[in-house]
């Protein structure tokens, strides 16, 4: 069974990426990168990963998500986070990348933060 | 009469399931040890990072090579060791992940995250080579003077990467 399922929504050119489970070595880092890097090949650079129901990031999972980052920026655009759970959130702050990521907690706050 | 240590150890192919697996067992005796759920999680989180260490870093992936893992319950402590059959690295040649210019990396977070998660951590050479990596976690209800493992860091570091 996947550790990670990815379905995506698209609003006024947003993309949102609802993901569950768990974003970790293997298969969920994989369809991780997989699903951002089809995105941009699809011209989709406005992209807000909800990670309300990813209840494990590991390292590696991590290093996705900054690849993803650095990934979309790459190509003007940009990659915000919705909804963390305690443990994502105190995840991202220890490792200091809350200074990275523009992070939200309401779907039309980070929808309205790419005006 | 000296208190009795209870022991485990497992030899893991090289291959990304060992991660998982070895996380299973740690976290299982973890619980029966009498951590709770959030211990149990950093418990887990840092044997993770430790056998992915192993295997990506430290036998770099090979699957000819072993990942032993070894788990000691005295009546102080559970002691977790994760050695490799790679060359070995020093702690003091790890990149700090929480410098400026290491942020973005995509790796070398985890040993960070085991210096974080867990009571101690430090790394041996083995005796016959590789990395030891040697992590242990104060039981539940005996304090924990010198515990760095409610989430934030005291110290930094990151995987390593051998040369």
């Amino acid at each position: 069974m996947p550790s990670l399922f990815a379905t995506t929504r698209e609003y006024s050119g947003i993309t949102l990426v609802d993901l569950s489970g768990r974003i970790s070595l293997g298969d969920g880092s994989a369809l991780l990168r997989k699903t951002v890097r089809d995105l941009l090949d699809e011209g989709r650079t406005k992209i807000i990963l909800n990670l309300g129901d990813v209840n494990y990031i590991d390292s590696s999972g991590i290093g996705e998500l900054v690849s993803g980052f650095t990934a979309v920026r790459n190509r003007g655009g940009e990659l915000k986070l919705l909804n963390l759970t305690k443990k994502v959130h105190d995840l991202l702050q220890i490792t200091k990348l809350f200074t990275v990521f523009d992070v939200f907690n309401d779907e039309s706050m980070a929808m309205r933060s790419f005006d | 009469m000296a208190a009795e240590t209870k022991h485990l150890e497992v030899t893991l192919d090289t291959h990304v399931e060992s991660v998982n697996l070895a996380e299973e067992m740690c976290v299982r005796v973890a619980e029966a040890a009498g951590f709770n759920e959030d211990e149990c999680y950093r418990i887990g989180m840092s044997v993770r990072e430790g056998v992915i260490n192993a295997f990506h870093y430290g036998n770099q992936e090979k699957p000819e090579k072993k990942i032993h893992l070894a788990i000691e319950l005295t009546e102080e402590r559970m002691i977790i060791h994760v050695l490799d059959e790679g060359k070995g690295f020093h702690l003091t040649d790890v990149p700090d992940p929480l410098a400026q210019e290491n942020l973005l990396s995509t790796s070398g977070r985890g040993i960070f995250l085991m210096k974080a998660f867990m009571d101690e951590f430090d790394v041996h050479p083995g005796k016959t080579g590789g990395a030891e990596l040697v992590m242990a976690k104060r039981l539940p209800g005996l304090g924990s003077p010198h515990s760095n493992g409610n989430g934030s860091a005291s110290n930094s570091g990151a995987p390593h990467q051998e040369a």
